[in-house]
């Protein structure tokens, strides 16, 4: 026996280094070579405007009603869709978590999003333009006398809003309701709570947490829609969305600094409403939705 | 103390019966229950206990049969509409809210007034000694006393029945035996009717007034923790009751309730005929009755010992290869010869494939 009383080597771990996490430096790099970079890029692009001082792009785009309307606009269109969505998704995942064929129907409503954004406005206009299926079906059976406009305007766009991002929300949504202990809501019956106040006790406030990161991601996704709202809607009226805004400044007048700008303003606007949800969501429980041990 | 359980004289379960698909899982209960009375539910897994306790709660519906409360029929009641108070296995609170707004719940749904609300969760948690930890969330509590908010809030309503499954199955040991205690002092305390689901014989015969014990969704015996103690009236019932040993054989002479049998042993074997209706019997006798004796008519080998403080516990093998299970004051090396031998009135004879 060698008296070799030196401690085992430190490693990595000792010293609260996690070797795998190390992984995920290449990782990092791409991140910051394909998002950081060019974000910063194009922050620093937007102080240096064609003309006037370095606020110039800003006080051009905010001194313009047509330009700075695009973030109503934009709103107009993201904010309904995404709280509609998400009150969609609540009571048909409250229903569908009980169902045998869940994953037949899971399948059916996941569809739409596989399909892409452009496949899906295609279809609309085909399905709900004024020759379309709908406004054909509905004449025949005498309950419209001339087509009703549903393309082309706020509405084609705010229809295929609704249809891409339904499946998202609902996905997180079931998600989230199939997570709570059935016993929660059986304990909360014994207890004399009828399925109204079951829901508005135990299950709402158990999802708030969730439904507000799915608000995040649902909104930040139809903030930024751009491809529906040239084609269903009305680019140069009212769906003249912020995104669209970007990308005329940055392809028919090539002012890049412009759209870097207007891309920044889009940033900005999107941050302050997942700020504000995330915020509001720290108010509410956010543990584990498990009854108890075992 | 104000907390009391809300009058009633009897609860009547009428045939009850559950199916699930073509599985019986409950098969025409009929029992009824008196006020103040603590009922335990015992059998093993898949007995259909918990069935029979959802469908007390109303979480279950009926295949077949009622349920009475004095002369109201209940299972056509929704969970909400009946009123009773249920521990859940798990515990199931409600992990957004603190523990008195837990024991409160029930209360809240029914409109009580707040004031009334706040003394009656302060006499809940008063009964269940938890009165200092009514602002934590129920994940800052240790697993017993999440186990006491559970109680608490099932009793703050004041319920006619109290329904427990299995609720000390996820506690240690020692926390166990005082649980049992107190849900025994709650239940005194209440006046109320409980009913008690376990698989554990220990908790069924130390809590109970009467024990109901059921197999494949059937009742095999219903008594008081004696009568189940010391005289199951089924082959199966004994076993579950620690009657580990169980030898066939062949009846010899019966002389009432005194009967003697072959084991295919040197000696027969004397017993107590409890059900007994052709030759072929089974004896059922528990190790700590099966002792080595001198004149013991069970010849055997030790297979195994173990130590277990008042006394050694051992396990043989019988000449027919028969696994024995007895008891010893002395150690045994493994491999020696025993004579085995348990007091007649300590064992059991019943008919032999007597179950279902």
């Amino acid at each position: 026996m060698s008296a070799d009383r030196r401690p085992r080597r430190r490693t990595l771990a000792d010293r609260g280094i996690d070797g795998v996490t190390l992984l995920l430096l290449p990782a990092a790099l791409f991140v910051v070579l394909l998002f950081v970079y060019p974000f910063v890029y194009g922050l620093l692009l937007s102080f240096a405007p064609k003309e006037g001082g370095w606020l110039g792009n800003y006080s051009k785009f905010f001194s313009d009603p047509y330009m700075y309307g695009t973030i109503w606009l934009t709103l107009r269109l993201a904010l309904p869709v995404t709280l509609l969505n998400i009150a969609l998704s609540v009571p048909v995942a409250m229903q569908v978590r009980h169902m045998k064929r869940q994953r037949l129907l899971t399948t059916i409503l996941v569809l739409p999003i596989t399909l892409g954004t452009v496949l899906v406005a295609e279809g609309l206009l085909n399905y709900l333009g004024p020759q379309g299926w709908l406004n054909r079906t509905l004449i025949l059976i005498g309950l419209i006398d001339h087509p009703i406009r549903l393309v082309h305007n706020y509405w084609g766009v705010f229809i295929s809003l609704v249809i891409t991002g339904f499946p998202f929300t609902f996905l997180l949504t079931l998600s989230m309701i199939s997570g709570i202990d059935p016993a929660l809501e059986q304990a909360a019956a014994t207890l004399g709570a009828r399925a109204r106040s079951r829901f508005r006790h135990i299950v709402l406030p158990l999802i708030v947490p969730g439904l507000a990161v799915t608000f995040c991601l649902a909104f930040v996704d139809a903030f930024s829609v751009f491809p529906s709202a040239v084609m269903l809607g009305a680019p140069a009226g009212e769906t003249r969305v912020i995104s669209f805004a970007a990308a005329q400044a940055a392809f028919e007048q090539y002012d890049y600094s412009y759209a870097s700008a207007i891309a920044m303003i889009m940033a900005v606007v999107q941050f302050g409403f997942v700020g504000l949800v995330l915020t509001a969501r720290g108010l509410f429980y956010k543990g584990p939705v498990g009854g108890g041990k075992g | 103390m104000a907390i009391a359980s809300a009058g009633f004289r009897e609860l009547r379960l009428d045939g009850m019966s559950r199916n699930f698909g073509a599985h019986n899982a409950l098969k025409e209960i009929s029992l009824t229950v008196q006020r103040g009375e603590f009922i335990a539910l015992l059998g093993p897994s898949g007995c259909g206990k918990s069935t029979a306790l959802n469908c007390l709660a109303g979480l279950l519906s009926l295949s077949d049969g009622a349920i009475w409360l004095d002369e109201k029929r209940i299972d056509t009641l929704k969970p909400e509409e009946r009123g009773f108070g249920m521990v859940f296995q798990n515990y199931a609170l409600f992990p957004h809210m603190s523990v008195r707004r837990n024991v409160g719940f029930g209360l809240q749904m029914s409109g009580v007034p707040k004031a009334e609300i706040e003394r009656r969760v302060d006499e809940a948690l008063n009964v269940v000694r938890l009165t200092s930890q009514g602002a934590k969330l129920p994940g800052q509590l240790s697993g017993g006393q999440q186990q006491r908010v559970a109680i608490a809030r099932a009793i703050a309503v004041e319920p006619p029945l109290v329904l427990m499954d299995e609720p000390l199955s996820n506690l240690d040991a020692k926390l166990r035996l005082e649980m049992r205690a107190e849900i025994r002092r709650i239940h005194r305390l209440l006046g109320s009717a409980t009913i008690y689901v376990t698989h554990d014989q220990d908790e069924a015969l130390s809590l109970a007034d009467r024990i109901v014990v059921l197999r494949d969704g059937e009742v095999r015996q219903i008594g008081t923790p004696q009568d189940l103690y010391r005289r199951p009236l089924h082959a199966d019932v004994a076993e579950f009751m620690g009657f580990r040993n169980a030898l066939p054989g062949r009846l010899v002479r019966r002389a009432g309730e005194e009967i003697e049998v072959d084991c295919g042993f040197a000696g027969t074997i004397r017993g107590q005929a409890v059900d007994v209706a052709g030759e072929r019997v089974v004896v059922a006798i528990r190790p700590a009755d099966l002792v080595p004796m001198a004149d013991g008519p069970i010849q055997a080998e030790v297979t195994g010992l173990e130590y277990r403080g008042e006394a050694y516990y051992g396990t043989a093998t019988g000449p027919g290869g028969a696994e024995l299970y007895f008891r010893t004051d002395e150690p045994l090396g493994v491999g020696a010869a025993v004579r085995l031998g348990a007091p007649a009135e300590r064992t059991l004879v019943y008919a032999a494939g007597g179950v279902g």
